[in-house]
């Protein structure tokens, strides 16, 4: 790497301006916990001439809770998350999958925002984003607008940012009574690996049934999803079996994936269905607490 | 020795290397620097098989900041229809794996290098060669390499008098194997696949090269040995080995896959037309593409027994891939893989098959773990059709003190049946089973190795103890080595430092390989210390005026042999120091051999699984290794080297595998894709250390670190049949393979 321009600036406005013009000229990344970044600059995969680290930045590393709606921003840390004790509570599902990046170290820098926008069909948080039904909201030089997490991404690496544009922070809605989410991730591994399928389930009970339900699939497809007919599979059922084996087909049909070095086409279509079953079976459990 | 009485020798003392190793002041390759130090990269073949038609380096050479370059023009020629042998190794391909000559012969071939002021200036001046390729067809697979059209790599090597991708067979032969077959009640014939794994050791390959306008040159590198350093870029680059100081780092593993060179020949020639030191540190993707994996393989065994359980016959045939060279670990394959057995009729056959790959290098029993696995398959499916438990089958087979192995000679002394005896009394043996839990059993052999050892004991002034060997230490020889000195010599181990010397502060020693360090240096080292209690002896003599032979040694004292010799104060080693000078000056001794004697090792071991038949996962959950250590000098590190053993084999069975992408490169060079195990993938590993002590080694000595890959393989293959009824007979056994397999 030859010489790189490092910005930190501490606001908003000051990042956006910076970034908008910057990418006019060259290549230039934003640096949240920079555990994608600093790997792909290493390995020559990104080599941008200007970084902007946006740690510095108040609204970017805040966590808030209005009467139950959680705030966070987009570059707090894993580690940060983790000891939100009440966040955990309310969404269970967003902490276990974000606490799925990487090892102790790597949760120390690891950003929701980072893990979003660096657009990996197999990022682990993102699945269980779209299931909670959060939205991103998002600052550029246009000023700012909200963007729910199923329609951020456009491909492998691609998202649907405009030039300039920072993701600020992550809003969640406020917590249905009875509900639970869950996240579970099929990796060769018992850690420190990538996704091969992820599945990521939220249900809603009242009086033993399903009244709302929202399943997303991870690592299946060229972007996260959100399973639509599975939900509708679900809602108004009592999670008998035919339902819930209704909702796995869905997974299962709602798969595009690729045949590579991970797995092969067939094995991550017979896995999203375990993988739903599993965290459904998980996310009940936990609605049925409350 | 009076095993009771040993104060050093089987205690777990602590290591010698440990602190520096934990507060990281441990100084491996990439840590050492000099002043005018320049930086080396390499420039690789980005075809997996062309003919190189011209390198023009100029472009590179005018970069600013490019002090050197250097291709193969730059190397010593080495005919091709020449061998040219060092230990198991040829330089006529060593060197044209250092840099290639005429062909490029795998993606990732070195081809030339550039050093110069920083790395990033020499990787953009490697960009600038222009390298005119005549592109190829390749082959990767082993099918592809030897079916009849195949793309013949090296056309000068003819097989059945055709060039051919086959370039070597070895064949053991024992009794009538037709014969045998007929008188079987049962024979089972299967057929196996592995992939290439890698030794996968943390430390990247990397050195720093020094030559003076003289051709003086001094390397530090990490390797498996500074004298195979000092003899391989020797004969690449021309420079005798007497102008040649080869410095061994401490080495961050190697596991075989440092018992050759890859930079150092490089680094010299730079460094050598340069006038500058240069330093090269190799990145993890180009230690997966370019330095050795072991061979993936392609094998058919057939096994008959009579229904008494007696087995009459044995048949193995085993392709195994070598990479670019010749050079596939075919005898360990069709060496071992009997070895466990009394079997009256035997044939095992070894094909070394090249294809576009990277050059294989030794990985811990190289060859061993995979005719191992589907022998030790075979035999567990014979165990289950004669319904015998597999553990008492192979106790009614198994090699014994005087059984002729189907390898060659006959067995001395030796402790496999203690090990099936160890298992079989073992509480895990017995354990209760969970729904989708399974056990496996599996036996394995290694040859271990003897060779050249130097080692030299000094008393310090100061009556403390300075042993230096010729050998890395990659598995706790240092501290074992000071466990036997301060045993022999009676004294306190922390007296006694024991150090690695450079190839100019100690005799030729071969390299660490083959299980053989502690077993040779033992020799070389308990040797030299009998000749230094000699020489006290003699001092505290002199000292007192009676006969040598009136003088026994003990407790780290000389005294008085017995009332006849005479009253006297014994002395110690500290008193005998300080009057070292006035009795004869320096006290100290040394000794190099060429070793003998070194015997096999012999291992059993327990494997149980749980299978998640949902998504195909297969988790070791509980593993006991029992093997036949002869004598464990430090326990500690004896168990460290059974635990690591099965360690890698558990990858090598369920994740680990070199795959190749439709371009004929190599699609997972990382340790993201290329899953070695993590901690949490493991449980704890138990083990039975069975002492059957090695007649031939005063300490009873044989090699650990290799036996305990080999029955892993087939140990778990056997497990995860046991547990939900089918068995695989292609390894890895990663989770796509198993669903697929049992949702068919
Ligand atoms: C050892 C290791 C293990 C890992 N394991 C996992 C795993 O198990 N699962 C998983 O999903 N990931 C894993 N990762 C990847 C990575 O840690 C996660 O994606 C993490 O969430 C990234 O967050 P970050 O803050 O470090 O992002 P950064 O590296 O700082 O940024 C990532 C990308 O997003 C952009 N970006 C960051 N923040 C913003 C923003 N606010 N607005 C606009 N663009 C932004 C950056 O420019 C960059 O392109 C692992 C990484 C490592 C090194």
């Amino acid at each position: 790497m030859s010489e790189v321009k490092f910005i930190s600036p501490e606001t908003l406005e000051q990042a956006v301006d910076a970034y908008y013009k910057s990418s006019k000229e060259g290549k230039t990344k934003i640096l949240a916990g920079g555990t994608d970044l600093l790997v792909q600059i290493r390995s020559g995969i990104s080599q941008p001439d200007t970084i902007i680290d946006i740690k510095n930045i108040k609204e970017l590393k805040e966590i808030s809770n209005d009467n139950g709606s959680y705030t966070i921003g987009a570059a707090v840390a894993g580690a940060v998350l983790d000891e939100e004790e009440d966040f955990g509570n309310n969404w269970p599902g967003v902490l276990e999958a974000l606490r799925l990046i990487g090892s102790e170290q790597i949760q120390g820098r690891a950003s929701l925002g980072g893990n979003l926008c660096n657009a990996s069909p197999a990022g682990d948080s993102v699945p269980a984003l779209i299931a909670s039904g959060a939205t991103v909201k998002v600052h550029g030089p246009e000023g700012e607008r909200n963007m729910p997490i199923e329609s951020f991404h456009a491909g492998p690496g691609k998202t649907n940012l405009k030039n300039g544009e920072i993701v600020v922070n992550f809003q969640f809605p406020k917590k249905q009574k009875c509900s639970g989410d869950a996240y579970l991730r099929m990796i060769p591994r018992t850690e420190m690996d990538i996704a091969v399928v992820g599945c990521a389930v939220n249900v809603t009970i009242e009086n033993d049934k399903c009244v709302d339900a929202r399943v997303a699939l991870g690592a299946v497809a060229p972007t996260a999803l959100l399973v639509e007919d599975a939900s509708k599979a679900l809602i108004g059922s009592n999670f008998e079996k035919e339902a819930v084996e209704k909702a796995a087909l869905a997974c299962e049909a709602a798969c595009n994936p690729i045949d590579d070095k991970r797995g092969t086409i067939s094995y991550r279509k017979k896995v999203s269905k375990v993988l739903f079953k599993r965290a459904l079976e998980k996310a009940i459990e936990r609605a049925k607490k409350g | 020795m009076n095993e009771m009485d040993n104060k050093w020798i089987g205690k777990n003392t602590i290591r010698p290397d440990g602190a520096d190793k934990v507060t990281g002041r441990a100084e491996y390759a990439a840590d050492t620097i000099m002043p005018g130090m320049i930086w080396g990269k390499v420039l690789r073949s980005p075809h997996p098989h062309a003919t190189i038609k011209s390198i023009n380096t100029k472009k590179a050479e005018k970069l600013d900041g490019v002090f050197s370059v250097a291709t193969s023009a730059d190397c010593v020629d080495f005919p091709v229809d020449t061998p040219v042998i060092l230990g198991i190794q040829d330089i006529r391909w060593m060197a044209r794996n250092v840099l290639a000559k005429e062909k490029v012969l795998f993606h990732g071939h070195p081809i030339a290098a550039v050093a110069a002021r920083t790395e990033e200036i020499a990787e953009k001046a490697c960009e600038l060669i222009e390298v005119d390729y005549d592109v190829h067809p390749w082959a990767i697979e082993i099918d592809d390499a030897i079916k009849p059209d195949a793309p013949i790599l090296h056309d000068f090597i003819k097989f059945d008098g055709k060039p051919s991708n086959i370039v070597g067979t070895l064949e053991h032969k024992k009794g009538n194997i037709e014969e045998g077959f007929k008188d079987a009640d049962i024979i089972i014939e299967k057929e196996f696949e592995t992939a290439a794994v890698h030794q996968g050791y943390l430390e990247t390959h990397a050195c720093l090269v020094s030559v003076s306008p003289d051709d003086k040159t001094i390397i530090w590198s990490s390797s498996q040995g500074q004298f195979m350093v000092r003899a391989m870029t020797s004969f690449i680059t021309g420079i005798p080995q007497s102008s040649i100081r080869a410095i061994p780092a401490e080495i961050g593993g190697g596991f075989g896959g440092k018992t050759i060179v890859y930079l150092e020949p490089v680094a010299t020639i730079l460094s050598k037309k340069s006038g500058r030191p240069v330093k090269m540190v190799m990145t993890r993707e180009e230690v997966m593409r370019a330095s050795g994996p072991t061979s993936g393989s392609k094998s058919k065994v057939k096994i008959g027994a009579k229904n008494d359980g007696k087995i009459t016959a044995a048949q193995g045939t085993f392709y195994l891939q070598a990479g670019a060279f010749p050079g596939a670990p075919i005898r360990g394959a069709a060496g071992c893989c009997l070895a466990p057995y009394d079997i009256p009729n035997a044939h095992t056959f070894g094909y070394d098959v090249v294809s576009n790959r990277s050059k294989v290098a030794a990985y811990r029993a190289p060859g061993a773990p995979i005719g191992a696995y589907a022998v030790e398959c075979v035999i567990d499916e014979v165990a289950e059709a004669l319904k015998i438990c597999p553990l008492e089958f192979r106790l009614k087979n198994a090699a014994k003190q005087g059984t002729k192995a189907v390898h060659g000679p006959t067995y001395p002394v030796m402790g496999y049946v203690e090990t099936l005896e160890a298992c079989l009394s073992h509480p895990h043996y017995k354990a209760p089973l969970k729904k989708l839990q399974g056990r496996g059993y599996a036996s394995g052999f290694w040859f271990n190795a003897g060779g050249e050892s130097s080692a030299q004991v000094n008393i310090t002034e100061d009556g403390n103890v300075v042993v230096t060997t010729g050998h890395p230490d990659i598995g706790g020889s240092r501290a074992s080595i000071a466990n036997i000195t301060a045993e022999l010599l009676g004294i306190d181990v922390n007296r006694v430092s024991v150090l690695i010397g450079d190839t100019a502060s100690i005799g030729f020693s071969n390299l660490t390989g083959g299980s053989r360090v502690l077993f040779a240096s033992a020799l070389v080292v308990t040797e030299s210390t009998n000749q230094v209690i000699d020489i006290l002896k003699d001092r505290a003599s002199k000292i007192w005026n009676i006969d040598k032979e009136a003088i026994e040694w003990e407790n780290g004292q000389a005294r008085p042999a017995g009332d006849n010799a005479g009253k006297f104060k014994p002395l110690t080693l500290v008193e005998l120091a300080e009057k070292a000078t006035p009795t004869g000056g320096p006290i100290g001794a040394g000794h190099q051999v060429n070793t003998v004697g070194a015997e096999g090792g012999f291992a059993t071991h327990i494997c149980d699984v749980e299978v998640d038949i949902e998504l195909g996962i297969a988790r070791v959950i509980r593993y006991t290794a029992a093997q036949d250590v002869g004598k464990a000098i430090h326990p500690a590190y004896v168990e460290g080297q059974l635990q690591g053993g099965v360690v890698q084999g558990i990858g090598w069975a369920l994740n680990e595998e070199y795959i190749y992408n439709k371009e004929g490169k190599l699609d997972n060079p990382g340790f993201l894709d290329y899953r070695i195990p993590v901690c949490s993938d493991l449980p704890m590993i138990d083990t039975i250390l069975v002492e059957v002590p090695n007649p031939k080694h005063p300490q009873g000595v044989r090699g650990v670190g290799e036996v305990p890959i080999v029955p892993p393989l087939s140990a778990i293959a056997n497990a995860i049949y046991n547990a939900i009824g089918t068995r695989f007979y292609s390894l890895p056994m990663s989770p796509p393979k198993i669903l697929e397999k049992i949702s068919d």
